[in-house]
């Protein structure tokens, strides 16, 4: 063992989360492909056999895929669909075997040739980006037959059968949609950075990842050991006996910290001053409620209903709707559910939503706007939601992207005549059921005190406010760094949110990604929001560190902190903070972490 | 499924096939009205259509007819927002099939 041999690389920590482990390289192209006649009618019987059970198992391949998507995920299924179709096309299938049938070549070959001719056809396109990308497609499909037809389809994750880091140039959509978390240790990519798809996917893992690793796919092997820290983007390749410690160690810390805390997740979020707040999740599917259990949800804070609208031909009918809403009530109560009415727009482009011809679609007409738009399709959710309110009245109704009262009054007037559609036909609903509105555009906070009178329940969509807040557009790479939850601009923001809704008494939570962030506990506690809505996997941690907390401190934290003057003030202060009141989050965490920012090696292990 | 055997250079020249007698032909024209034009996901909706039938289908543009039961020739057509094309079935049932394209088309493929 040579511990002069080691390496260390950077790149951006993309997932927070230590990884030590062999590295699986995933890498495309190249196959050999080996040529040759086949003699006799027996062996291009059997070479046309050999072909249609490779495309077979390649079709079986995306079908597994297909069913493993996670549900954020759902609209890259379809890009599998045109590569399952592009296998079947006569134009491939058919091609490569009339070339294996009249010309005798072999299959790989034949496949090769038949995915060229396609090839070229896309090539003589005049648009340029259009045809890049079918070509893309083309060879992707094409190219896991060549890779079943050589018996070398070992690079496809799905066939990851050893737990490894998975080191690539860029993990496609479809590579990322079938990492299979229990087998992925950590992830190396050479592009990509804190907001790509790899790195959201992989934190919604839980995988460690390091994305914009220059070289990375050349200077690691196959095989090689490598670790791979996630929060401060350092790679080690063949690293020390005194390095591999040093991991080991961290590591070790960091899943015992894990384990300990996720003992206790199941407690009530109370402050250690007894101030009770809720802890809650945010899902997009049924299924989801196990996680959101074992991880100490004490309520569905937000149930995002998208998904059941998207990647289908037809809208959806009452009757799956109401289904899915049944089943998610059913499933938590006693526990509340918040259900948020249709938020569509312009990122979440589906096949049927009816989006305009907008120059600025986040400005446009989406979410709430939208639904009160196309009136039939808000009565139809409306309806699957107020019936599904009957089996355990524990639903509440939140309308996304109010920016004003007459949202309000219009959303209320539809409401109410689905109530007295339901009542004449003698079908039971909860009539009491909960009326929030999301606070997320700038006017609504203007008008918190008004709204507030108007609704049963306040919930701040950080992720949109910030956004709008600032005016800017987070994945603009140019303005990104603009983007900044404790900007003083925001937190205010939240603050007159909270301190209008509590003037009505009315309760006010927070679903945008802040709320899983275990730095902005004080912070948030100390502003007084009531619930915490967050990714399940985000629980344990942000739970823990309320149960910590005492309230008297975070609203003295609060007052400072609201009347700094910067966002990087208010950063340090923060990470101050929590470095003194919970050490032991500090040092498995590292607090000084915050979105992009590297950081050195902590030099010293620490007790 | 019924298969077309020509390749690709037979077909994008070739232009709307004959009527025979035992087969009716049957053609209808239609404006590609959703906004982003038959990209990938479009013409998988054709595509999957079309093969319910058992009818030749052809989707033809100005001079090129290909076959709609192929994705990679559905495609290649490249018909953006407001691009007339003219689709024919052949077959016994020619006519349901035209109307479930009709279908499609005249819901702007579920998009707008």
């Amino acid at each position: 063992m040579n511990d002069h041999s080691s390496l260390t690389i950077r790149g951006i920590g993309a997932a927070p989360g230590i990884a030590i482990g062999k590295a699986f390289l995933l890498e495309r192209g190249r196959i050999p492909v080996p040529r040759y006649r086949l003699f006799g009618e027996q062996a291009v019987a059997e070479e046309c056999k050999r072909f249609e059970k490779a495309v077979a198992e390649a079709e079986a391949d995306l079908e597994a895929i297909k069913k493993s998507i996670k549900t954020e995920f759902r609209e890259h299924a379809r890009l599998l669909e045109v590569q399952q179709m592009i296998l079947r096309d006569p134009s491939i299938y058919d091609e490569s075997l009339r070339y294996i049938k009249e010309e005798r070549t072999n299959a790989q070959l034949a496949v090769i040739k038949s995915l060229r001719k396609a090839k070229e056809l896309f090539n003589s396109l005049s648009n340029d980006e259009y045809a890049k990308s079918r070509i893309a497609d083309v060879n992707a499909a094409g190219d896991r037959v060549i890779r079943i037809l050589a018996g070398q389809n070992h690079t496809n994750l799905e066939h990851l059968h050893e737990r490894a880091v998975i080191v690539a140039h860029d993990l496609s959509p479809a590579d990322a949609i079938q990492l299979q978390a229990g087998r992925t240790l950590g992830i190396v990519t050479e592009i990509g950075g804190s907001v790509s798809h790899t790195s959201i996917v992989a934190r919604s893992l839980g995988i460690p990842a390091v994305t914009g690793v220059e070289n990375a796919a050349r200077l690691i092997s196959n095989n090689d050991f490598i670790i791979v820290d996630g929060r401060t983007g350092i790679i080690i390749i063949n690293p020390g006996e005194s390095e591999l410690r040093f991991y080991t160690n961290r590591q070790d810390e960091i899943s015992a910290y894990l384990k300990q805390i996720s003992r206790h997740a199941h407690l009530p979020a109370q402050t250690s001053d007894g101030h009770r707040v809720s802890a809650e999740a945010n899902i997009e599917a049924v299924e989801e409620i196990v996680a959101a259990k074992d991880n100490g949800a004490e309520a569905i804070g937000l149930y995002r209903t998208e998904f059941f609208f998207m990647n289908r031909v037809e809208l959806p009918d009452e009757e799956s709707l109401y289904r899915d809403y049944h089943d998610l009530a059913e499933l938590m109560a006693p526990s509340q559910v918040t259900i948020r009415t249709l938020d569509l727009g312009a990122e979440k482009l589906t096949s049927w939503c009816p989006t305009l011809e907008e120059a600025n679609p986040a400005l446009g007409l989406r979410s709430i706007r939208l639904c009160l738009h196309y009136k039939e399709i808000f009565k139809t959710q409306l309806r699957a939601i107020l019936r599904a309110s009957a089996v355990a009245r524990n639903i509440r109704l939140m309308l996304p992207l109010i920016s004003g009262m007459e949202e309000i009054y219009q959303a209320r007037r539809i409401f109410k005549e689905v109530q007295a559609e339901l009542s004449a036909k003698r079908i039971p609903f909860d009539e009491d059921m909960p009326f929030g509105a999301m606070i997320e555009v700038p006017s609504a906070v203007a008008m918190a005190d008004l709204l507030a009178q108007e609704v049963d329940f306040f919930s701040i969509g950080t992720n949109d406010l910030i956004q709008y807040a600032i005016g800017i557009d987070r994945s603009n790479e140019h303005v990104a760094y603009l983007y900044e939850a404790l900007h003083p601009g925001v937190l205010r923001f939240i603050k007159q949110a909270v301190d209008a809704g509590h003037e009505a008494g009315i309760p006010v939570a927070l679903c945008g990604e802040m709320a899983g962030e275990p730095l902005y506990v004080p912070i948030l506690l100390g502003l007084k929001i009531d619930s915490f809505s967050m990714n399940p996997v985000a629980l344990p941690r942000v739970k823990n560190l309320i149960r910590r907390s005492s309230m008297k401190e975070c609203c003295r934290f609060a007052n400072q902190v609201i009347h700094m003057r910067t966002a990087s003030e208010i950063e340090q202060a923060v990470s101050k903070m929590v470095m003194r009141k919970f050490p032991e989050e500090f040092h498995v965490f590292d607090p000084n972490w915050t979105g992009n920012s590297t950081l050195a090696v902590p030099n010293k292990s620490g007790s | 499924m019924l298969i077309d055997p020509r390749t690709f250079a037979n077909r994008r020249e070739t232009a709307l096939i004959q009527s025979d007698e035992e087969s009716p032909e049957l053609t209808q024209e239609f404006i590609v009205a959703n906004r982003l034009g038959i990209h990938a996901r479009v013409a998988a909706q054709i595509v999957k259509v079309a093969c319910r039938f058992e009818s030749e289908i052809f989707i033809a543009k100005s001079e090129a007819a290909v076959n709609a039961k192929s994705i990679l020739d559905v495609m290649s057509l490249l018909c953006p927002y407001g691009s007339k094309v003219f689709v024919t079935a052949r077959g016994p049932d020619a006519a349901q099939a035209l109307n479930a394209l009709a279908a499609l088309f005249q819901t702007k493929f579920g998009e707008s």
